[in-house]
């Protein structure tokens, strides 16, 4: 019975179709806190955070970053729009490195409200970048 | 004598350019089917962006956002998307074309030019420029288009201007390219779209999270900023393209004159051949 549980999730960023597959679960980091969606989820529409999604394949489990966009939740669809989105693999770990640094640095220094709010994201985005590139 | 030497001197001059005119519609045929494949690629995106935004304004129905209703001031912004270099036929007048031609006064339009030609036009006919993108177009990525969006967002949240325009070619195949002229803010829905997706979203109840305001003040500049790179893109397909039926015009263009050269040469020799026979003949009459 296990195809009950399946849906159809679709991650499309703005230079290609990032991933399209039939999954039973996944795992998503959105401005009002983690979420988890199985099939028949309620009808969502919510806005992402940089952070890693965690795709439950029937026999598999995949990790990604996104970094902000929003996700389309239907009953038995899902669909994600990225600004950004990586595999493990495609990340530079040192390079994510070097900008926390810099992001850090930058949230220390400045007295610009809007320099600080960019740092800020940029070191989410590094931290992300880290986490699932490390592992 | 001297006229044969002119004409082989033209066709070879000719035949040069045919030589350029016929690399540069090759290099403009692989560029196109480059950007043809991205413009492709980001098109998915656009479309459930699109489909989203309008669905979510449906639903909101008449609410007072800032993003949905004009601005104060008079002034327009206008993105004109042109290309850096020329020799695309009537790509760059088309689009400048389109602005001159517009019901947006020369004295309330601010210009964010993207493209050197645009740019060059706009300025000489004087229009303002407030700024110059014109290095994304080489090569135009989605942070790109994230900056300009935030760039004319913040002019509009500023109340510096009171409209956001956006110029550019859309690519609909290899042979048209079609300029358009299309209003980014406010955000207008027709008719048409709105009742499609009102026939749809029936079906599901879709809540949102954040509260609808809050998360469209989060998806209408994302909105905007796709709108911009699915321009970018297009209008980098559209300009090669443009190109490619240029140069292969010029080249048959070159082609036809250098048949023409050749047979005004041919003839020439002939000419120049006859005349030299009738003079050793009637040299040669004359001494027996």
């Amino acid at each position: 019975m296990a195809d009950d549980r399946i849906f159809r999730l679709k991650i499309i960023s703005p230079d290609r179709l990032f991933y399209e597959g039939d999954i039973t679960m996944v795992e998503l980091k959105t401005s009002e806190g983690e979420i988890g969606i199985y099939k028949g989820h309620i009808p969502l529409t919510t806005i992402l955070v940089p952070g890693i999604v965690r795709i439950t394949e029937p026999n598999e489990v995949k990790l990604a970053a996104l970094y902000s966009g929003f996700v389309e939740i239907l009953k038995d669809k899902v669909t994600i729009l990225a600004e950004v989105a990586e595999w493990p693999y495609e990340i530079d770990v040192n390079r994510a490195m070097e900008a926390k640094i810099r992001a850090e640095r930058r949230i220390n220094n400045s007295d610009n409200e809007v320099d600080e709010i960019r740092a800020e994201m940029a070191l989410r985005r590094a931290l992300t970048r880290i986490e699932l590139g490390g592992k | 004598m001297a006229s044969m030497r002119d004409i082989k001197r033209r066709k070879v001059s000719i035949q040069s350019t045919q030589q350029i005119t016929k690399a540069m519609k090759l290099v403009s045929t692989v560029k196109l089917q480059k950007a043809k494949t991205r413009a492709e690629q980001s098109k998915t995106y656009f479309d459930y962006m699109y489909k989203t935004v309008t669905s979510m304004l449906a639903k909101s129905g008449n609410i007072n956002h800032p993003y949905l209703v004009a601005g104060e001031s008079k002034k327009k912004a206008v993105i004109a998307i042109t290309s850096n270099r020329g020799l695309a036929g009537g790509y760059n007048a088309n689009v400048t074309k389109l602005i001159t031609n517009s019901d947006i006064p020369k004295e309330d339009a601010y210009i964010y030019a993207i493209g050197r030609k645009g740019k060059d036009f706009l300025a000489r006919r004087g229009y303002e420029i407030k700024t110059d993108y014109s290095d994304v177009i080489n090569e135009p990525i989605y942070k790109d288009a994230a900056e300009i969006s935030k760039e004319v967002l913040n002019q509009f949240a500023k109340g510096e201007i009171g409209e956001i325009y956006l110029a550019y070619t859309s690519f609909k195949n290899t042979v048209s390219h079609i300029p358009t002229l299309m209003k980014l803010l406010p955000v207008e829905m027709n008719e048409e779209s709105n009742n499609e997706v009102t026939t749809t979203d029936k079906l599901t109840m879709m809540n949102y999270e954040p509260e609808e305001e809050e998360a469209l003040n989060m998806i209408i500049p994302k909105y905007i900023t796709s709108l911009i790179y699915g321009a970018l893109v297009e209008a980098v397909a559209s300009e090669n393209g443009a190109r490619m039926q240029a140069m292969d015009s010029a080249t048959s263009n070159a082609e036809e004159m250098i048949s023409d050269l050749s047979l005004k040469y041919n003839r020439a020799r002939q000419g120049s051949i006859t005349q030299e026979l009738t003079e050793i003949i009637a040299g040669a009459n004359a001494i027996s």
